[in-house]
């Protein structure tokens, strides 16, 4: 009870729980569209390639508002994206090594301006890289609220155009032939997971954005054969990750929150994949067996 | 041996020594496998941390080799499960692996210096003063070493299963039939790739050994489509950028495993866009040739039709072609004189007539 009590009342419990648990629901959601399509990996590619976009919004502005800081991530990952897309639908290179180039590249073209801003030497500049390694413990209510209005607006786009990501994951001929573009509608679904890594990136950094995005996707894919219903369970496995994942590392010593959200995200990825109602590994096992016996039975 | 030339030579033998485990890796199709590797470092030097009680670089250089292998071996069980797709399947088993690394580092191992910052980002420039010291001699910086030996080990695997990897590679199913044991192989180039990746990111970090495992042999592919070929300009890619990105960062004074990074986007975009000939603007140039030159054989076409017929005259004015056949007058002045230049067409009054020449490709054309 004492855990309700701090969820509703504790400032640093709530700022965090609640922050976790809606990033779990947006990266929940997009990342159902990221899996289907294939393109899990294109949110880890993205939420590096936020990186030089950071550094150069602190340099242009020498503020360090989460807003200037989170449009800078935004834009620098469009760019990104646009490249990536360009590289594999224009040239024979897969689409692993498009997302590796613009990874790679990226993240050292903000590591080299992370250098600059500290030669700069003023004192302003400490703490830039933690925008970028995660610090959920640190949440504010300002920054909440940024995130819920920012997260809001892309379910809410996902809410309007479900029909059309639906038809464009699945089916992207036929989109095609039905008069959709399903370029454009591909990108602006990919522009969506940009928001997702933009909003994650305060919470739990960098290299754990992917597992944010994949994770509830690959658990929920393993209970349902319904698109819809497979995103409201990702979103709920995001959201009680997150929630958990808070609470671990406010009443635990020493458990940093973005490691506990993704481990019990990996975690119910695990059980899923086993025991999954639609296409568990443990029930095909004893269907299998059954069969099996069956076969062998003296008649 | 300075110690500017020290680092040049440690980032040559980096580039080297990643460019030689890239290529194959490359053509595989999984690029992202070696990002995969570099992240689960950083729980395998945990492992190794634990387990020896204390910083031994042997053993941690085996974990960190042996996390690389497991993210390998789970990634590939986790496809085979059919339940998520490759793709998936890495980006659940390396955020996961790191994730554990973080948590136990914070919580038991929290007054040990092991940052995970350094583990990313590497750097090079400490290169000279970590040197290799056996009974009190100094044989220079460790890092020289290491990598020093990886060009060899990669270059002597290169030569060695050169012909089996490239059969593997390009038709596994032949080589499988032919008792070439792909899987074999294959674990063997994962092997390669997880102790380079391993070797490299103490010096240079695991972003920039992940860029110069992909970067190099990826722009080779655009330039060439030889096998051969991709391997030569793959090493001088990744030398020549090392080396010139090490300039660059000491010149302007910033991170030089960045900056290494940086010089290596430079040269795959610029071989991106001006790659002889599936760089995008040979590709935009072609497709422009293309769209022109079918334009031309649809106007001869269009004029061979109605030719000796009564209707001729009128069919033969630009301007009714113009509109017959949608185009606008720049177009159809840029389309009429470009006939006339291959003097298939002649124009007088404002009225175009085949040549004898441009009546024979008319035929051709209506013939194909």
């Amino acid at each position: 009870m004492n855990i309700l009590h701090d969820l509703l009342f504790d400032y640093t419990l709530r700022n965090v729980a609640l922050g976790s648990a809606f990033l779990g629901v947006v990266s929940g959601v997009l990342g159902c569209f990221a899996v289907l399509r294939r393109q899990g990996l294109m949110g880890d590619a993205l939420s590096h390639a936020a990186l030089p976009g950071v550094c150069l919004a602190y340099m242009l502005t020498g503020s360090k508002m989460p807003i200037t800081l989170m449009l800078g991530a935004a834009i620098a990952g469009w760019i990104g994206m646009l490249l990536i897309l360009t590289i594999i639908r224009r040239t024979r290179v897969d689409s692993g090594s498009a997302l590796g180039i613009v990874l790679t590249v990226f993240f050292g073209l903000g590591v080299v301006l992370l250098t600059v801003i500290q030669k700069r030497n003023d004192a302003n500049q400490a703490g830039l890289d933690k925008f970028l390694f995660g610090q959920a413990a640190a949440l504010v209510q300002e920054q909440i609220v940024t995130m819920g209005i920012i997260g809001g607006v892309a379910l809410l786009v996902v809410a309007f155009l479900f029909k059309e990501f639906k038809l464009v994951a699945f089916d992207p001929e036929f989109a095609g032939t039905i008069g959709f573009s399903p370029n454009r509608i591909g990108t602006a679904l990919t522009g969506l997971l940009v928001v997702a890594i933009v909003i994650g990136l305060n919470t739990v950094g960098v290299i754990l954005m992917s597992a944010m995005l994949i994770a509830p996707a690959a658990a929920a894919r393993q209970w349902t054969n319904s698109l819809a219903k497979m995103v409201g369970i990702a979103a709920l496995v995001g959201a009680g990750s997150g929630v958990t994942g808070a609470i671990l590392s406010v009443t635990q010593d020493g458990v940093p929150t973005g490691p506990a959200i993704v481990l019990c995200l990996s975690l119910c990825a695990v059980v899923s994949i086993l025991f999954g109602s639609a296409q568990g590994v443990v029930w095909d096992l004893v269907r299998r067996q059954r069969s099996r016996a069956a076969m062998e039975a003296p008649r | 041996m300075s110690s500017a030339t020290q680092i040049a030579l440690v980032a040559l033998a980096a580039g080297i020594a990643c460019s030689l485990a890239g290529v194959f890796l490359i053509l595989r199709r999984m690029a992202m496998m070696a990002d995969a590797i570099s992240h689960a470092i950083l729980p395998g030097l945990v492992a190794g941390y634990v387990l020896s009680k204390g910083p031994n670089i042997l053993v941690g250089f085996i974990g960190a080799t042996a996390a690389g292998l497991l993210t390998v071996v789970t990634v590939e069980a986790l496809t085979k499960s059919r339940r998520v797709k490759q793709d998936a399947a890495i980006g659940l088993v390396f955020p996961a692996l790191f994730a554990l690394g973080v948590l136990v580092i914070s919580k038991y191992l929290a007054n040990v210096h092991i940052d995970t910052d350094a583990v990313l980002y590497g750097e090079i420039a400490f290169a000279p003063f970590d040197t290799l010291v056996i009974n009190g001699q100094d044989y220079g910086p460790q890092s020289l070493w290491v990598l020093g030996s990886l060009v060899v080990i990669n270059a002597v695997f290169l030569a060695t299963f050169y012909k089996e990897l490239k059969l593997s590679t390009f038709d596994a199913g032949l080589a499988a039939a032919l008792g070439f044991m792909p899987a074999l192989l294959h674990y063997l180039l994962m092997t390669v790739v997880a102790i380079t990746t391993v070797g490299a990111f103490s010096a240079v970090g695991a972003i920039l050994a992940v860029a110069l495992i992909i970067v190099p042999p990826v722009t080779a592919s655009l330039l060439s489509t030889r096998l051969p070929a991709q391997i030569a300009l793959s090493l001088v890619i990744g030398g020549v950028s090392a080396l010139v990105g090490y300039g660059a960062a000491s010149l302007w004074n910033v991170s030089i495993s960045g900056m290494i990074a940086v010089v290596l986007g430079v040269v795959f975009f610029t071989a991106l866009l001006a790659a002889p000939r599936n760089g995008l603007v040979a590709q935009a140039l072609r497709r422009r040739r293309q769209r022109s030159q079918f334009a031309t054989e649809v106007l001869l076409v269009h004029l061979a039709t109605h030719e000796a017929t009564p209707e001729q005259a009128a069919e033969s004015t630009l301007l009714h072609i113009e509109r017959e056949l949608g185009w606008s007058a720049e177009q159809s002045a840029r389309i009429s004189h470009n006939a006339t230049q291959q003097g298939w067409v002649t124009y007088a009054d404002g009225s175009l007539a085949l040549t004898g020449e441009g009546r024979r490709v008319a035929t051709l054309v209506a013939e194909r």
